[in-house]
């Protein structure tokens, strides 16, 4: 599990600004100035292509880098997702993720005809997805496809299961119930890491074990850390943690504040990418991670991979890249346990 | 010339359909490769794209098929989501076709619409959907909604299903915008959506549709672009095509409107008799023995294992009423003792085995084109002449390298017969199919 005793850390970057248009040329910018990680936006926009079709369309033209989008947990079929993500798993050779969402989006409730979901029941959603998700993905033990030719059978069947998910009683949306087994083999990384928002996971919201890390934000760079901190001590040490960061440089002849011209997201660093340098550098002594949110992708990366990402590796800040390594890898967690695998131990007590 | 008159474009096309789970894939020979890697699905789709084959389609995994209450174990069993492999092909291809089977039963048609434009948009306008419908409640018990949609009412939702999606895609006024809302109030769901995107470079994405029933053949007539069909035989394919023509002008579209590509499977080598070895091979490993039983249980809803797969049929009956929806579409509904009496019937009748009868019934007889690569050409430009077919949708029995054979020998002597292109004429998979730009479904002509 990743915890802060490991100073180096990880740096993500948000592509959504690309657009379809340029998303190999991002995609392959980013992995090629070193970042572990590139997520995709997926809340409705005009123009913005659907995320996890993009994430899709990156992996096979990417060697190293994640390929993380969002998905949406409340108006979507959890069946769906899940196959999806594992087949995510598959065309980026083990490199995918899952933003888990759930915001309260009347047009996205208006668009499948389902009632407007809010507060405490976006968090059960999110949580039932995930639930899903994740049983999904194990209802195939890795080695189930056995191809025994002199049986005739490609599977062995006791290795597939039926996950019966069924939403719990205090479930505030429609109930459903999944059956499963899912339609594709478990993903290459087992479980794919699950990222949701801090605000989304603790105590009476999504369960603290259903995610692998949460992003944290803030309203300015200067309260992130603590945030970071705070956020540690309320979700413990099993999730990693990845700050989120709004980017604005100087670059090509203009002043960082002359282009910052859109109302943050999250905390925001207009400045020099000198000052972004030493900023990283603190953040990443406290997260494990932080996700930079550029004004304009092509713009800021080229500031980033020419000026603010080699001097972070020279200052021992950044984690190697891992060759032909997996998302999981970069969080650095274990290879996972199948919950439905029965062990020898198991199966001789029966 | 009048669009009500059909006109033979003297060409045919080439689709590949990479289906995986049934009997048609073998999994068993030494050559057999990954159903999941990514590498398999490049190299067919790349194999292809070399032989400018005009489509890749990938068929939709809703539930496993099941036999007797588990996962059926005998053939290939999973595959990937077909949008999210396509979003991945469409990194590395550049002029073939990506056409996702989806169906309108479990899918949102906002959120299908939306994936699709997607998809349209990042392959820069290859993408189609191959319209399907399910009622099966069954499948749905992986859906939030479980079952709820009549067998009666499938087409009438899907018809719904598919006129709100291209209302979707139809809803931008210019190709950079602004959207018109779209709202459609249905007994099956609402849309209240205002689209996030733009048309795409071949406007909007080709539809394809296989119903063939009359019901499904007029709406294919109505709403599709290509029927994918299952008449691929000369006589069969010609009657057809006499049949859409007559549903499509009376649908107000014009004779050429709709395409017509058959599913269909080629054995091929360099000559017939070595053709017809290599079919024996083929049929021999796609029904081995545990299949040949495991389809009659299907039927008698009960084990047979104990029945000798090269002896003759079950004598004891079926012990269900109704054969059970759990493989898939086409295996539900029969009166499986009625079924069981003509079989064994035939059986007896022809002299054969459980093995062989079963052989029989699942080899796409009709769909399967064995022979010599010249031979194969021969036939298949007699059907380009008459105009009997734009193409034919192969499915490969061998993966990843089905497709070798027929690209680096049928389809230079097609080319070579000047029935099918040397290069793609276009950049979209609608200039490629040779299809008009659409009508915009209010009725008036798109503006360019």
């Amino acid at each position: 599990m990743s915890s802060n005793n490991n100073t180096a850390g990880f740096l993500a970057i948000e592509l959504d600004g690309a657009g379809y248009e340029n998303l190999s040329a991002a995609v392959l910018a980013a992995e090629s100035a070193g970042f572990h990680v590139a997520t995709f936006k997926d809340s409705p926009r005009d123009g913005r292509v659907n995320a996890l079709q993009r994430a899709a369309f990156a992996g096979p033209a990417t060697r190293a880098i994640a390929v993380v989008p969002e998905v949406d947990t409340v108006y979507t079929e959890p069946f769906h997702i899940s196959t999806q993500l594992a087949s995510l798993d598959y065309v980026s050779g083990g490199r995918a993720g899952w933003i888990a969402t759930a915001a309260e989006s009347p047009e996205g409730a208006a668009a499948v005809g389902r009632s407007f979901v809010s507060g405490k029941a976006l968090a059960q959603e999110a949580a039932a997805s995930i639930e899903v998700g994740r049983r999904l993905w194990d209802s195939w033990e890795d080695d189930a496809v056995i191809r025994d030719v002199a049986t005739g059978r490609y599977i062995d069947v006791d290795k597939l299961h039926y996950v019966d998910f069924e939403t719990p009683a205090d479930f505030r949306g429609t109930p459903y119930s999944v059956k499963g087994p899912s339609i594709i083999p478990r993903p290459l990384q087992g479980q794919l890491p699950v990222l949701a928002a801090a605000s989304l996971v603790g105590e009476g919201l999504v369960p603290v074990e259903a995610v692998d890390a949460v992003l944290v934000s803030a309203p300015t760079p200067e309260l992130l850390a603590a945030e970071v901190r705070d956020v540690r001590a309320r979700l413990g040490a099993s999730v990693a943690v990845v700050a989120e960061l709004d980017v604005v440089l100087d670059s090509r002849g203009e002043t960082a504040g002359s282009r910052a011209l859109t109302e943050p997201e999250h905390a925001r660093f207009v400045g020099s990418a000198s000052g972004l340098t030493d900023l990283l550098e603190a953040l990443l002594n406290e997260a494990d991670g932080v996700r930079l949110n550029p004004a304009v992708v092509d713009v800021e990366l080229e500031e980033l991979s020419r000026l603010v990402l080699p001097e972070l590796r020279r200052r021992g800040a950044l984690r190697a890249p891992i060759q032909d390594g997996t998302f999981r890898d970069v969080l650095g967690l274990a290879p996972t346990e199948n919950r439905y695998s029965i062990t020898a131990a198991d199966a001789a007590g029966k | 010339m009048s669009r009500d008159v059909f006109q033979p474009t003297g060409q045919i096309q080439l689709g590949i359909f990479f289906q995986g789970v049934n009997s048609g894939t073998i999994w068993k020979a030494p050559e057999s490769g990954s159903q999941t890697d990514f590498e398999s699905f490049r190299h067919i789709v790349q194999t292809a794209e070399r032989g400018k084959f005009a489509a890749f389609f990938l068929g939709e995994g809703l539930r496993l098929r099941e036999h007797l209450g588990r996962p059926h174990a005998l053939d290939v069993v999973g595959r990937p989501d077909a949008q999210t492999m396509l979003a991945a092909l469409a990194a590395v291809t550049r002029n073939i076709g990506l056409v996702a089977t989806q169906n309108t039963t479990y899918n949102d048609p906002a959120d299908l619409a939306h994936r699709l434009s997607s998809l349209d948009l990042i392959s820069a306008g290859r993408a189609a959907w191959n319209i399907v419908t399910t009622d099966n409640a069954w499948t749905g018990a992986n859906f939030r909604r479980g079952g709820y949609l009549d067998h009666a009412d499938r087409y009438k939702h899907a018809e719904a299903f598919v006129e709100t999606v291209k209302r979707i895609w139809d809803s931008w006024e210019t190709p950079s915008g602004p959207a018109r809302h779209v709202r459609h109030e249905g007994q099956h769901y609402t849309v209240d959506v205002t689209p996030r995107l733009p048309r795409s470079a071949q406007y909007r994405p080709v539809l394809f549709q296989a119903g063939d029933s009359p019901e499904g053949r007029d709406f294919a007539a109505r709403q599709a672009d290509v029927i994918f069909s299952a008449h691929p035989k000369l006589d069969d394919a010609v009657e057809l095509r006499r049949d859409i023509v007559t549903r499509s002008i009376a649908a107000g579209r014009g004779a050429n409107a709709v395409q017509i590509m058959p599913a269909s499977e080629f054995i091929l080598a360099a000559t017939d008799q070595e053709a017809q070895e290599k079919k024996a091979w083929v049929r021999s490993l796609q029904i081995g023995p545990q299949q040949a039983v495991a389809y009659l249980e299907q039927f008698w809803g009960r084990e047979l294992s104990s029945y000798d797969p090269d002896g003759p049929l079950p004598e004891i009956d079926p012990v269900v009423e109704e054969t059970s929806e759990t493989r898939g579409s086409g295996f539900h509904g029969a009166k499986a003792r009625q079924l069981a009496d003509q079989w064994r019937a035939e059986a007896k009748d022809k002299g054969l085995s459980i093995r062989q009868f079963v052989t029989s019934r699942t080899a796409r007889v009709d769909a399967t084109f064995t022979g010599s690569y010249t031979a194969v050409a021969d036939h298949l430009a007699e059907y380009a002449r008459v105009g009997a077919v734009d193409g034919f949708n192969i499915s490969p029995w061998l993966i990843p390298t089905g497709l070798d054979d027929i690209v680096n020998h049928l389809v230079p002597e097609l080319q070579e017969r000047g029935v099918y292109p040397t290069e793609y004429r276009g950049a979209t998979l609608r200039e490629n199919l040779g299809l008009e730009t659409p009508v915009r479904s209010s009725g008036t002509v798109p503006a360019t």
